[in-house]
């Protein structure tokens, strides 16, 4: 198979595929980001007390989780423009990747939060500790070690479904791959890099999970 | 307009159930089939056979590091280079497995790992095959870890039934893209999509939320 595979058409798109891989890069980080702000804000909303203000987090999580980002995307991408919004390919697609990462790290954050134990909590309220001390020294030293890794997971998870941009045109890795495979009829030499892209950041991504993930246990055992 | 869109819209509904039950079908076909592969799988993975381990923790990298519409890419328009050629509803199937094998795979072999170690050396000093092992010791308490997360992943299957619109599966956000098409109202269109699939959907979720918890009240008891 290999001596049919043709390098140098690849060494020819190399650049595109850079370009891609940046944009995979950049988009995904921007979307982890505001992913975790929004995580964040509906966790808590989640926990209030207020029926409103949970209710409203839950039909948020629940819509998000029980649908498929590809519809997601669609939805914003056919659906803004006829009720007067514009905004381009690259910021819809921002968009909805951050909606839909942000539902699943506000269900992480509150399975982090929960376990905490109730007694830790109230052990810290009895001993006069201040909210802001108890959230530091209490909550989430524990929270963390529960938290993070699904974390870094979810960050996996975010790379992967940016690919689904490439079919709102965001020119990004898969989209590289696609244009190659459209304009020399090379599918293989295509999607193979493109993958092999993926493999790469995939590993590095999980390299630093391990690592992170170690460090935290060694953490937690002290 | 917009009644008059509502009206056109519900004038093609029957072809939004015609989705719906090719969505269903997909993901229910390529839910036996994966779980098959994936308990395969799974089973090979926590076998003393380092070949067999290291081909199958391969196998499972490669899906788990790549976007699945890479690999529907893959499938579809590569294979025909080599002479294999794929109507998008086999194709679709195909990826399908491959993907949630590889996903069922390390959920099985996870579950395999949490059965305590004296379980097996009980079994194997009882005279037990090894087919006998874990047939009848060690899948059996495997299951109650298992099950949650396995739910879990058929929803996830559901979703990703999606992805495979793009080769041309007449599937429910296919319809969806080529209904918008037509009736530009994106967010009345992509809505209704979004409904049916919460509608498959949520409870499935539900139903991994309540099986986790009686899991865990059983494992307490013990």
């Amino acid at each position: 198979m290999l001596e049919y595979f043709n390098f140098r058409v690849i060494a020819q798109y190399l650049d595109q595929y850079l370009i891609g891989l940046l944009a995979t890069g950049w988009i995904s980080l921007v979307s982890l980001f505001l992913a975790l702000i929004l995580g964040t804000i509906a966790c808590v909303m989640r926990l209030s007390k207020n029926r409103l203000i949970s209710g409203v987090s839950a039909v948020y999580i629940e819509s998000i989780r029980s649908t498929p980002l590809l519809t997601q995307l669609y939805f914003f991408y056919f659906g803004l423009p006829s009720i007067g919004i514009n905004i381009n390919e690259v910021q819809t697609g921002i968009l909805a990747l951050s909606l839909n990462s942000g539902a699943y790290i506000a269900e992480i954050i509150r399975a982090g939060i929960l376990s905490v134990p109730r007694g830790h909590i109230e052990a810290g309220i009895a001993s006069g500790l201040s909210f802001i001390q108890r959230l530091r020294y209490i909550i989430l030293p524990q929270a963390l070690g529960v938290v993070v890794p699904p974390l870094l997971g979810s960050a996996i998870v975010l790379v992967k479904d940016s690919s689904l941009l490439s079919l709102i045109s965001v020119l990004e890795l898969t989209r590289a791959g696609q244009i190659l495979t459209s304009e020399r009829f090379m599918p293989a030499e295509g999607f193979f890099t493109t993958a092999v892209f993926y493999l790469v950041i995939y590993a590095a991504l999980k390299v630093f999970s391990d690592w992170a993930q170690k460090k935290l246990i060694f953490r937690e055992a002290h | 307009m917009f009644l008059f869109y509502l009206e056109s819209l519900m004038a093609v509904f029957p072809l939004f159930l015609k989705g719906l039950w090719m969505t269903v079908a997909i993901s229910g076909l390529s839910l036996i089939t994966a779980t098959i592969l994936g308990f395969l799988a799974g089973i090979g993975r926590s076998s003393g056979i380092k070949l067999l381990r290291y081909g199958i923790g391969f196998y499972v990298n490669l899906v788990r590091g790549t976007p699945f519409l890479v690999q529907i890419f893959v499938i579809f328009f590569i294979l025909p280079e080599f002479g294999i050629h794929l109507e998008p509803f086999p194709a679709a199937i195909i990826a399908m497995t491959i993907m949630g094998g590889a996903f069922i795979c390390e959920i099985v072999a996870a579950g395999m790992e949490a059965v305590p170690k004296g379980q097996r050396e009980a079994a194997m000093s009882t005279g037990l095959s090894r087919y006998q092992q874990v047939r009848y010791v060690i899948l059996p308490q495997a299951m109650r870890t298992i099950l949650p997360p396995l739910v879990g992943q058929y929803v996830l299957l559901v979703k990703d039934s999606s992805i495979v619109s793009v080769i041309g599966v007449m599937d429910l956000t296919r319809v969806g893209w080529l209904t918008v098409q037509r009736i530009p109202e994106g967010m009345l269109v992509f809505g209704l999509v979004g409904i049916m699939y919460f509608a498959v959907c949520y409870p499935l979720i539900q139903l991994a939320a309540r099986l986790e918890k009686r899991m865990s009240v059983g494992e307490s008891r013990l």
